[in-house]
């Protein structure tokens, strides 16, 4: 007897490749849209980290606005990585856009003097808080719009500080998850160095995403596509991952709804805003 | 037929401006003497209006007017049919409609049809249906063309709302739509787009009928608008199609034998008539027949 050829279909995983080219033009066609046609506003301003999701965004914004338009601020703390500030650099001289740095320091530590209590945790928020404070001054400065850096997978693990890093009224790359972050930002030909190197908050010394979020972005995004695509726990596993790590990213995801929102207001008319009285943004 | 599709991203809630650019394209379109001309879906108003639907929908009678009036300004001397998508306010009902018009004519504009989009999408990124009220026919009138239906978008997406217009005769099926670009691993362009095609041709071919599609383009709060304007011939072939992203216009000759020879070759609808009452009088298809029948 002659044995039937056996195709046997895996289980199936949604991907998450992206084609970059398409994504790039898509992306540049959204931030010529939101800043020149809604909003008649021609330049645009980032918090340059040195890391590479305000690098991507960077390389988007110089090629949709050209990179005499693109304004990047770096703004270290005393306990910044001096790579962070090299990495930035090197993303300014790469893509000729204007490049300032406006030291935080002083600002932070003169608040902190009155919290001497204040932990890491505190502190790291005092400081994402500030950068957002110079960079929308920095934005009225210059006619210039502050344009968001978040990207999916923090925005949907709350590894941000809320009315910090997410306040920038555009954001290119919010709906991009990390991995295609990287994809992205390679095929745009962001330097190596900022590519390459261990995603980093740099509020404390030696901190790292990963080592924060306790799961490799690889497999928090594969695990936060399947989340998002109403996959429960048992079927996430089925698919290859590990228990714990499901767990760990189904309970960051939870226990952050409240990050991705405006604050909760008490409704108490039928005219409430946003609730009843539904306007879109661009309207 | 000479017919053109008009791609482009009207100024949210700002009908004015929209005219303007419908006089822009007529304009443009002037010395190819089109005899239809289609807009997509609210165009007159963009598609995301949420509450604002209530502010800025308007009454057949007004948007018959207005559209003459931006025809008439731009071409004086000649009549056309225009189709254009826009928000209706029927006496405080409000529908997402499209208009079949005919502008130029001596005795001021005429109402061929107005169709009422079916399928209000109320999922995920939609939310049309808590701000509207859906039609409840699809109808088949007489064109230049011959037997003509309008679908709105989702319309367009339910095999049968296609079949059904099919076997009411039409021969040219006018689709506009709103469509935000979504999937970003196609090979050349938004897997939306390639699905929009995909299902497109489908009808065209399964039915013998030309399918003409214009879609809105332009970014609403994020929402890019993925434009794709195309248009498929009876045998189910592409004829011409735009990008996801440019303001532009899609020219297309409709040829009325060419609905006879697709229909000749591949007799798909003329078997499903013949077939059709087994399939429809199938009392375990779920759809009232008489009032006191579960549904």
């Amino acid at each position: 007897m002659t044995a039937f050829a056996v195709v046997d279909a895996p289980l199936d995983e949604p991907s998450l490749r992206i084609n970059p080219a398409l994504t790039a033009a898509w992306l540049e066609a959204f931030l010529r849209d939101e800043l020149i046609e809604r909003r008649a506003i021609g330049r645009a301003i980032i918090g340059l980290s040195g890391g590479i999701d305000s690098a991507l965004v960077a390389y988007l914004c110089a090629r949709a606005l050209g990179p005499e338009n693109v304004y990047a601020i770096r703004m270290p703390y005393k306990s910044s990585s001096p790579s962070s500030l090299s990495d930035a650099q090197c993303v300014i001289d790469a893509l000729g856009i204007h490049g300032e740095t406006v030291e935080i320091t002083d600002a932070v530590d003169g608040y902190l003097k009155h919290a001497p209590d204040a932990d890491a945790r505190r502190k790291g928020n005092v400081m994402a808080r500030m950068r957002m404070l110079v960079l929308f001054d920095q934005s009225a400065r210059r006619d210039a719009l502050p344009i968001g850096t978040g990207n999916k997978t923090e925005r949907l693990m709350g590894y941000f500080t809320w009315h910090a890093d997410d306040t920038p009224p555009v954001n290119p790359i919010g709906d991009l998850f990390k991995t295609q972050v990287w994809a992205l930002a390679r095929f745009l030909g962001v330097p190596n160095e900022v590519v390459d190197k261990p995603p980093s908050a740099d509020l404390e010394a030696n901190q790292t995403d990963e080592g924060d979020l306790g799961v490799t972005y690889a497999n928090a995004d594969r695990i936060l596509n399947l989340i998002l695509l109403g996959y429960r726990d048992a079927a996430i596993v089925a698919r290859g991952h590990d228990p714990d790590e499901v767990r760990l990213v189904r309970r960051r995801v939870d226990g952050t709804h409240w990050k991705r929102h405006l604050p909760t207001t008490a409704l108490v008319s039928s005219t409430a805003i946003n609730e009843f009285y539904l306007r879109p943004v661009d309207y | 037929m000479n017919a053109a599709l008009v791609q482009f991203k009207p100024r949210k809630g700002d009908v004015d401006a929209n005219l303007a650019a419908m006089r822009d394209a007529f304009a443009q379109l002037a010395g190819d003497q089109p005899e239809l001309v289609v807009f997509p879906e609210a165009s007159l108003t963009g598609y995301f209006l949420e509450g604002g639907v209530y502010e800025l929908a308007l009454n057949v009678p007004d948007v018959a007017r207005r559209i003459d009036e931006t025809w008439r300004a731009a071409v004086p001397d000649r009549a056309c049919d225009v189709v254009a998508g826009f928000y209706e306010n029927a006496d405080g009902t409000f529908h997402n409609s499209a208009i079949y018009l005919r502008c130029g004519e001596p005795g001021g504009p005429r109402v061929v049809h107005v169709h009422r989009k079916m399928f209000l999408p109320t999922y995920g990124v939609f939310d049309e249906e808590r701000f509207l009220t859906r039609g409840r026919r699809l109808s088949v009138f007489e064109t230049a063309f011959g037997k003509t239906a309008m679908l709105i978008c989702e319309d367009a997406w339910h095999a049968l709302a296609t079949t059904v217009a099919a076997l009411k005769g039409a021969r040219l099926l006018i689709v506009p739509s709103a469509s935000p670009g979504r999937g970003l691993c196609g090979e050349n362009e938004l897997e939306s787009n390639t699905r929009w095609k995909s299902i497109l041709a489908a009808a065209a071919a399964e039915h013998g009928v030309y399918v003409v599609y214009a879609g809105l383009t332009g970014f609403e709060g994020g929402k890019g608008m993925s434009g794709g304007t195309c248009a498929f011939s009876p045998r189910g072939d592409l004829l011409a199609s735009a990008g996801p992203l440019e303001r532009c216009i899609v020219k297309i000759r409709l040829d009325e034998e060419e609905v006879d020879l697709a229909r000749a070759t591949i007799p798909l609808l003329g078997d499903l008539n013949a077939v059709l009452p087994d399939l429809w009088l199938d009392p375990e298809i779920p759809v009232m027949r008489r009032l006191e029948d579960d549904a």
